[in-house]
């Protein structure tokens, strides 16, 4: 599969490719609304976002975002519906002016007057794939290749389709190819500029799960070319899986930072003990235990220990549940899922609304 | 109206021309109007009298021709507001407002897309009209036509003068406007100053002197200049996405 080029073909060559999850950033992890304002952006950086907001009129779409992105980077964009995650894609990609705070996309400030270049330097693969049904696929791209300002685009619009897998589809109509196949024409359409930052809002979306697993493989295949992509997504095994850091968004930005921070700061550690009859007196047995904060049990025979170091918890758990004859049946680290992480802030955000 | 580039305003009218030939409905619908309209100035001359007196032959024949000047105003009318407000509603406007393409751009290749058939149909229908005449007209009312050389080089003339305005005011409907059908509704009222200039002209109120149209052409060409930048202006991008106007800080 051939891909846009590398990095240092992008306008402005930035970054350097990096290994797929690794971490880009240092520092990163704070809670953004305790920090509205980031400092320290570096060229390294495609996106440097500063108290942004934007209102239509009483309404607030977004309000007081800042972020950064490095080059290079995968930003997963979380947030429920009306959270304001294609409103802040819009902002960035120059469709919509912000209300205030500022921004710099692709090392170049975002306003009005920039707006073409800033375009130049990005891509944006919108929810709605918005392609002429009349038009084929090679049609479409060839507009598009236009637009850009590419000549000669043959080639690029042959890689583009082989990237997402529909070179033998090029001649058909896009009115007659199936939501998935429009989903990876409008994916191929945003590969054909190179862009030093693609924002994918929804890319997955209406996609079965195999086709779905080749957008992923693309975004890996776009990481290891060094190219920065801002996805949005309700999926969240999906920004799991493919996003260095994530964002949470909730008209304020609730958190920002790889998920394997993120759930460090949200959920203490836990082990969970498992055995096959309740045990006799789990308080005396558990206690004293220097690791363990505190447990408690969901269900007969089972056990969930708020410990401050797992692996020095574990041995002593064992040795303790050996010791009064239990029939253990597992002991286990407990796992948090960036879907629990997210559940936990979107759930204060709905319990504050509640009272 | 400066840093134009050429290559968007192309790529704009070749994807236009090549959608219309796809929707070949749009074609027949546009060919229809100039039919309609042929009507008058084909029945006026076909079944005029030789033996009508030459100044009043000449006036029915001048008068018939004006009837020319009604199809490219109302011809393009219907594309020029589908254009923008139909991308919108089809959703591809989103993703073309995301490449480098200026709001000019946008509009001139869009205005020039609409114009092109306009004025190639316009033509044609006034050439195939002129070749009929020619051909099968009674000699004497055929001379009469041929002598109203001024009227024929004006016609020439004003047909993509009087299409540009058309199509800027369809086009400034369709940037505001909030769906297809009330922009087609609306695109149709650009036609109504011009047609009632028409009318001005055919009851005599305004004599079709060759100053008047000198002034009346100049004035167009101006206004189809000016309202290219006045409709880009009131393209606004974040209206067309969000359906929203901006607040301000």
């Amino acid at each position: 599969m051939k891909l846009p080029s590398d990095p240092a073909d992008f306008d402005g060559g930035y970054g350097t490719p990096l290994e797929p999850n690794a971490s880009r950033s240092t520092a990163r992890t704070e809670a953004i609304n305790d920090s509205p304002v980031l400092g320290g952006a570096t060229d390294q950086d495609a996106l440097v976002v500063n108290a942004l907001t934007k209102r239509f009129g009483d309404r607030t779409a977004f309000s007081d975002v800042s972020f950064q992105v490095a080059y290079g980077e995968v930003f997963g964009f979380l947030g429920p519906n009306g959270a304001g995650k294609t409103t802040t894609v819009r902002t960035l990609g120059t469709l919509i002016a912000a209300t205030s705070g500022a921004a710099t996309v692709a090392g170049i400030p975002l306003n009005a007057e920039n707006g073409a270049d800033i375009r130049k330097r990005i891509s944006i693969m919108p929810e709605s794939p918005g392609l002429y049904w009349r038009l084929t696929v090679t049609e479409n791209l060839e507009y598009f290749a236009s637009l850009y300002g590419l000549r000669r685009a043959g080639p690029r619009i042959k890689d583009a389709l082989e990237a997402v897998n529909l070179l033998d589809r090029a001649d058909d109509l896009c009115g007659s190819l199936s939501k998935g196949l429009r989903q990876r024409v409008a994916l191929a359409r945003t590969l054909l500029s190179d862009p030093a930052i693609l924002f994918l809002d929804e890319p997955t979306s209406g996609l079965d799960p195999v086709a779905a697993l080749e957008v992923h493989h693309l975004i890996d295949e776009l990481r290891r070319k060094g190219v920065t992509i801002f996805l949005t997504t309700h999926r969240l095994e999906e920004a799991e899986k493919l996003c260095d850091r994530v964002a949470i968004l909730n008209t304020t930005l609730r958190i920002v930072g790889r998920p394997k921070d993120l759930r460090a700061q949200l959920f203490t550690s836990a082990l969970v003990v498992k055995t096959l009859a309740p045990l006799h007196d789990p308080d005396r047995l558990f206690s004293g235990i220097p690791a363990v904060e505190a447990w408690h049990s969901d269900t007969a025979g089972s056990y969930q220990l708020s410990v401050t170091n797992p692996t020095v918890a574990a041995p002593e758990v064992t040795r303790r549940l050996v010791g009064a004859g239990a029939d253990v049946l597992a002991i286990s680290e407990a796992q948090h899922s960036l879907e629990d992480v997210y559940l936990e802030l979107i759930d204060e955000d709905v319990e504050a609304i509640r009272r | 109206m400066m840093g134009l580039d050429a290559i968007h305003v192309r790529a704009v009218i070749r994807k236009e021309l090549l959608d219309y030939r796809r929707r070949r409905s749009i074609v027949v619908t546009m060919s229809i109007l100039p039919c309609i309209f042929l009507l008058n100035p084909v029945l006026t001359i076909f079944l005029t009298s030789a033996s009508v007196a030459s100044s009043a032959l000449d006036k029915t024949v001048s008068i018939s021709l004006i009837f020319f000047l009604v199809i490219p105003v109302i011809m393009p009318s219907t594309l020029a507001a589908y254009s923008v407000v139909g991308e919108r509603e089809q959703g591809t406007l989103e993703p073309l407002l995301t490449t480098p393409i200026r709001r000019q751009e946008f509009i001139l290749g869009k205005a020039a897309a609409v114009m092109i058939p306009t004025v190639a149909l316009s033509y044609a229908v006034f050439g195939l009209f002129l070749a009929a005449v020619r051909l099968f007209a009674n000699s004497f009312v055929a001379a009469a036509l041929f002598r109203q050389g001024p009227i024929l080089l004006a016609l020439l003339l004003f047909t993509p003068l009087l299409a540009g305005w058309s199509i800027m005011v369809g086009m400034a409907i369709s940037v505001r406007a909030s769906e297809i059908r009330v922009a087609q509704q609306l695109g149709i009222l650009a036609s109504v100053p011009l047609i009632g200039l028409f009318v001005l002209l055919a009851v005599g109120v305004i004599r079709p002197t060759f100053l008047v149209a000198i002034l009346f052409a100049a004035g167009l060409l101006v206004i189809d200049v000016r309202a290219v930048r006045v409709v880009a202006r009131m393209f606004d991008r974040e209206r067309l996405v969000t359906g929203a106007k901006a607040a301000r800080p």
